[in-house]
């Protein structure tokens, strides 16, 4: 099977709050190092990605950002607007669908119907032979995933649509949707996780989700955030006593040390314990110590994926 | 600052609503839990299928009915439990079936739409069905009166929003009016809806097929006889949420982008005329001492006390990151509150173990329920 990087379309997925915007640019700039035309797709008109790189918001289009880096913001509704549009091929047609009392009504109601068209959008993206016009091509698309907070409820969307209608266009283009996100061979995902104990338990059930139900390929997981070990049991022991019969910065300072420590142990066990819950090899990016990241604390990320 | 109690007193309802990754669940179990131990009979519901709250409870799982959360667990962590705790997890398919029998004339007609395929998906498989049930579920429970206070841990979503949108957005679509309508082309009902609307289901049908088309029709169909009810059902949902007696409780992280979510979420609060409480910022990092420009002066300090230079620079080095996020989430903790005209900020520390345990849920609320002191019996255990 091949790498990661290699693939065509990597899903970066996780909880929320986890560090997903920030694995999946940098990603995107490891593998635009590598020379890959890549680009970073966000789902939710969040334009992270783009504070990441200072840059104004990106919208609803293929924006370059670095040397063979892209990012753009997939906004359902302009997804709908150009889906409709290559369906029907005729914009004055599809200007009179979207102005009908039906048509925004089923658009806006039906429930699902967004995530399918932000994954046929993606899906559009990752053709080589792009559906809309002057399409550029792109050997990675990477996708900054909706947090999985309905478990895995975005990348089922396609099937359940399948499922849906039983015959028809919706039905075949759904599956074809599907047919990408279970291809082992160019479609994959990376779970993002944190070193505590209930992040390392949800990361470890999503794995079995994304793998038995959605039948997608599960590549890495990144353990994101870790702290340094900074500090030995035994220093750990001396500043704990220094804590005890200090005062003012020293004791701060002593205390700062031992809980640090505390924590860096503590993660270390939750690293442990993801390793032998997950069948994915399991990838550790650090903790950054900057108070707002961007695209220099991605870039160092970057350095250390592996 | 007022202290969470302050804020739920009188309250029958309270949601927690904020961005994912901010601690919700976790916050709003350490409220139910807390307001509980205060000797009220308390109800806190997840949305969030993973088991996290079932955990942090010692529940081994939740379901679609509430369950009492055993006292003696209480007991063991050294919290004195006046009322009682309950949890239950939203269960969006059972509770969107039971929803559908209440509001059925019929067996028939009930029949009919729990056995409709199109029905059987939405109400299970897709994104969003989860929001659609939660208000319905918070609204029942208020209904049968149960309880003294429910605590609702609103879904992850990244739009906060989704959740409040939910009752009007499923009348809207169970409603099908339109539809309904325009799949009988001939006699009225299409002379009513006029030629354009026939063009535009022409269309339509061009780009779904027009099996599915005729699917949703007898989807609609299926609930033509309740959707008056639905209607009415999610008005009163609508005007709970802005109840006096309801309380909205921001949830976020001290980091940049946390903050700007809430700012953004209370925002939309204050413009839907929704009763907002306050804001928990969680993990927050804050040195007990803040001390500034002896930064030389402690390395030396510190090698002085421990005799070990390269020692002494790492505890130095460790202790000004520690700093800097610290000057960060204060900084971010003061523009929240100018942003939010509010003086109501409560800040629960980034503490030393995670919280996954009663014992955890206790540490919190020393911090949720502060300012009443003589109230925090609640100690954890382990402190």
């Amino acid at each position: 099977m091949p790498d990661l990087l290699d693939k065509r379309l990597v899903f970066v997925t996780g909880k929320g709050g986890v560090g997903k915007t920030t694995v999946a640019v940098a990603l995107g700039l490891r593998a635009a190092a590598e020379g890959k035309r890549t680009i970073v797709c966000e789902v939710s008109s969040q334009e992270n990605a783009s504070r990441f790189f200072d840059h104004t918001e990106v919208g609803f289009h293929e924006v370059e950002m670095e040397e063979n880096l892209w990012s753009i913001s997939i906004d359902p509704d302009e997804s709908m607007r150009e889906y409709v549009l290559l369906q029907l091929k005729v914009r004055a047609m599809r200007d009179l669908l979207f102005r009908s009392r039906i048509f925004s009504y089923l658009a806006a109601a039906t429930p699902g119907l967004k995530e399918l068209v932000t994954i046929g959008k993606i899906w559009e993206l990752a053709q080589l032979d792009r559906k809309v016009k002057r399409g550029r091509k792109y050997d990675l698309v990477i996708v900054d995933a909706p947090a999985t907070g309905h478990g895995i409820g975005f990348l089922q969307t396609p099937r359940t649509f399948a499922s849906i209608a039983r015959v028809g266009p919706v039905h075949s283009q759904a599956l074809q949707l599907n047919r990408l996100i279970v291809d082992h061979e160019h479609t994959g995902t990376a779970i993002v996780a944190l070193p505590e104990e209930m992040p390392v338990n949800e990361s470890a059930a999503l794995e079995s989700e994304l793998r038995s139900e959605v039948g997608v390929a599960v590549d890495r997981v990144y353990l994101n955030a870790l702290y340094p070990e900074r500090f030995s049991n035994q220093e750990a022991e001396r500043l704990a006593e220094l804590a005890a019969g200090e005062n003012g910065g020293v004791r701060a300072a002593a205390r700062a040390a031992v809980s640090e420590h505390g924590r860096a142990r503590s993660q270390r066990a939750q690293l442990a314990r993801l390793r032998r819950r997950v069948e994915t090899p399991v990838r550790t990016l650090p903790f950054l110590f900057e108070p707002e990241l961007g695209v220099e604390s991605a870039r160092e990320l970057a350095r250390r994926l592996h | 600052m007022p202290a969470v109690d302050e804020i739920l007193a009188g309250k029958d309802i309270c949601i927690c609503a904020g961005s994912g990754g901010v601690g919700k669940t976790t916050t709003s179990a350490a409220i139910a839990a807390g307001m509980a131990a205060r000797g009220l009979k308390v109800c806190v519901l997840t949305i969030d299928p993973a088991k996290r709250l079932a955990d942090s409870l010692g529940l081994r799982e939740l379901g679609n009915e509430a369950k009492r959360v055993d006292p003696a667990l209480f007991e063991r962590h050294g919290v004195e439990m006046k009322g009682e705790l309950w949890a239950m997890m939203l269960d969006a398919k059972a509770t969107f079936d039971e929803l559908v029998a209440r509001q059925a004339p019929d067996e028939e007609s009930r029949d009919r739409v729990l056995g409709n395929r199109i029905y059987q998906q939405i109400s299970n498989a897709l994104a969003g069905s989860q929001e659609y049930m939660a208000m319905e579920k918070l609204f029942e429970l208020h209904t049968e009166g149960r309880f003294d206070l429910l605590v609702l841990d609103t879904p992850p979503t990244r739009n906060a929003l989704d959740f409040l949108d939910a009752p009007r957005r499923l009348t809207q679509f169970i409603e099908g009016r339109s539809l309904r309508v325009f799949m009988k082309p001939t006699g009225l009902a299409a002379r009513v809806a006029g030629r354009g609307a026939t063009v535009a289901l022409g269309v339509l049908k061009r780009i779904v097929g027009f099996d599915l088309l005729a699917d949703l029709a007898e989807f609609f169909n299926a609930f033509s006889g309740m959707v008056d009810g639905f209607q009415a059902r999610a008005k009163r949902v609508n005007s709970l949420l802005a109840d006096p007696h309801t309380c909205f409780l921001v949830v976020c992280g001290p980091q940049g982008e946390p903050v700007r979510e809430a700012v953004y979420f209370h925002r939309k609060l204050v413009e839907a005329k929704l009763p907002f409480g306050g804001v928990i910022v969680n993990k927050v990092h804050y040195p007990t001492e803040r001390l500034r420009g002896d930064g030389g002066d402690l390395g030396a300090a510190l090698a002085a006390r421990l005799g070990d230079e390269e020692l002494a620079g790492r505890v130095a080095g460790n202790f000004a990151d520690y700093q800097a996020l610290a000057e960060r989430d204060a900084g971010n903790i003061e523009h929240l509150a100018d942003e939010l005209r509010t003086k109501g900020v409560i800040r629960v520390p980034y503490l030393d173990e995670d919280v996954h345990d009663l014992g955890g849920l206790a540490e919190i609320n020393r911090y949720l329920f502060a300012s009443a002191e003589e109230r925090v019996a609640l100690a954890a255990g382990r402190a």
